[in-house]
């Protein structure tokens, strides 16, 4: 026992001023240690996952079920008068179903023959939910109800039902985060459908308020690539499978330099209303 | 000890209540910045290190949640913290035009600064563009929740005061 009895409230306490240099060393420590290399915080990631996570789903679902409730009530009217004219049209369709459903069947033997079937829809995928947005109106990222723990891992392809939303960036153990392309951050190349011509998409965040991305690049001598021609995720992207749908061109100008063309994508992903996304469990392995 | 676990709590409300409920419920796309007002109010009502450390772990919870480079938001966001700490003794908790002040600030020098090094320094010179479609609406939705939450944290501040003076009569 030593025999200086000190009161509990005299605490060790330093200056603040100490507090913000040691602080700052170590902001900046880890600025460069994660900009230069590819290092993660995984033992924070863990943390949030078991901390931050577990809340972020609770309040979502709560949220979810109250957005829902509210929409919910707007659409049971139109719903119900929309319900009768589509059951006249299933019959229509059904009927049109048996015809595809027989020219499916060739498309599949044909495709065999070309050694083709590598279309996006068979890969093998998984649900997620999305948790949470953002937290800074400067970027489009969200967080996901799945990690490391369901098999996932950076860099997969994340797709919602009718086209590209992004790819994995980081992984914990219960959540994952994504980076849209509609983000400031990312570059996806890809491909005009028709034209086979290559082009660089990246977001904008002031496009985004208009609801477009922006694309660059594209080489497109013969000005063959016109409006509302179709965009998907071309071969020699690095991070993306090839021929995931990503928009619709929809504004198209010739660059100064007067040899590539740039312009807006009006996306066919409805950004604003992501609940559910589908994680493709296969990173593109470019050394194949 | 208390207040470490008070303001754990406060984060935790305030980060998760931006990322989620805001988010979801917001029309136009923009979010309030929920944490700027926590740190800023931290900062000028109790002190300097606690607006530091408040600051680094909500910095912290935004480069783990949102951004590649961790330490960007944590260092920002603590040197906000810790700039309001100056006001300490400038702050009555009975004037609202100072908090209110020093909060918009703070949410106006952080949208700037992120600007600067984030977009200016990558090519992105419309600032005129990125000011009215992101930092005014941004501004204006903080300020409005600020309203809300401030007499959330005052009463959090004077129901400890209370506290703390009882045990000091008590305590001697």
């Amino acid at each position: 026992m030593s025999p200086i009895v000190r009161k509990s409230k005299e605490k060790f306490s330093l200056p603040s001023r100490y507090y913000l240099v040691i602080f700052s060393i170590i902001c900046i420590l880890l600025m460069l240690l994660t900009f230069f290399t590819d290092f993660h915080l995984s033992g924070a990631n863990v943390i949030v996952g078991y901390t931050i996570v577990p809340c972020q789903k609770g309040i979502s679902a709560v949220g979810t079920f109250f957005y829902d409730k509210k929409e919910l009530l707007k659409e049971i009217k139109a719903l119900t008068k929309e319900n009768e004219e589509l059951k006249k049209e299933i019959d229509a369709l059904t009927l049109e179903n048996a015809k595809y459903q027989q020219d499916m069947f060739e498309l599949a033997s044909l495709r065999d023959l070309y050694n083709m079937n590598q279309g996006y829809t068979e890969y093998e995928m998984t649900g997620a939910k999305v948790i949470s947005s953002s937290d800074s109106n400067w970027f489009n990222t969200f967080i996901i109800d799945k990690g490391s723990n369901d098999g996932i891992t950076t860099d997969m392809n994340v797709l919602s039902g009718s086209g590209l939303v992004g790819r994995v960036t980081d992984v914990g153990p219960n959540w994952s985060r994504v980076l849209t392309i509609v983000d400031d951050n990312s570059n996806v190349s890809c491909t005009v459908l028709s034209s086979s011509d290559n082009l660089i998409v990246s977001g904008d965040v002031l496009k985004l308020e208009n609801g477009y991305i922006t694309f660059s690049n594209l080489i497109d001598d013969d000005n063959d690539v016109a409006v509302g021609d179709k965009v998907v995720t071309s071969n020699i992207s690095d991070k993306f499978m090839p021929g995931i749908p990503v928009g619709y061109i929809s504004y198209i100008e010739t660059d100064s330099n007067n040899l590539t063309k740039s312009g807006y994508i009006t996306p066919s992903v409805d950004f604003r209303h992501i609940n559910d996304v589908l994680i493709i469990l296969k990173t593109k392995d470019i050394t194949e | 000890m208390k207040r470490i676990i008070i303001n754990a709590i406060l984060i935790l409300i305030c980060f998760v209540l931006q990322t989620t409920f805001f988010s979801m419920f917001s029309r136009t796309g923009i979010v309030p910045n929920i944490c700027i007002i926590l740190i800023a109010t931290t900062g000028f009502m109790y002190g300097k290190t606690e607006g530091l450390f408040v600051g680094f772990i909500c910095g912290l919870l935004f480069d783990i949640f949102s951004f590649n480079v961790i330490g960007f938001n944590a260092l920002l966001l603590m040197i906000i913290g810790y700039l309001n700490g100056y006001f300490v003794n400038t702050f009555y908790s009975e004037d609202v035009k100072l908090p209110l002040l020093l909060i918009s600030l703070s949410d106006l020098l952080y949208s700037f600064v992120y600007y600067v090094f984030l977009f200016l320094l990558n090519n992105k010179l419309e600032f005129g563009n990125y000011f009215f479609t992101i930092i005014m609406p941004e501004f204006f939705y903080t300020i409005l929740i600020s309203i809300l939450f401030y007499p959330l944290f005052l009463w959090i501040l004077i129901k400890q005061n209370k506290k703390e003076r009882q045990t000091d009569v008590t305590g001697i």
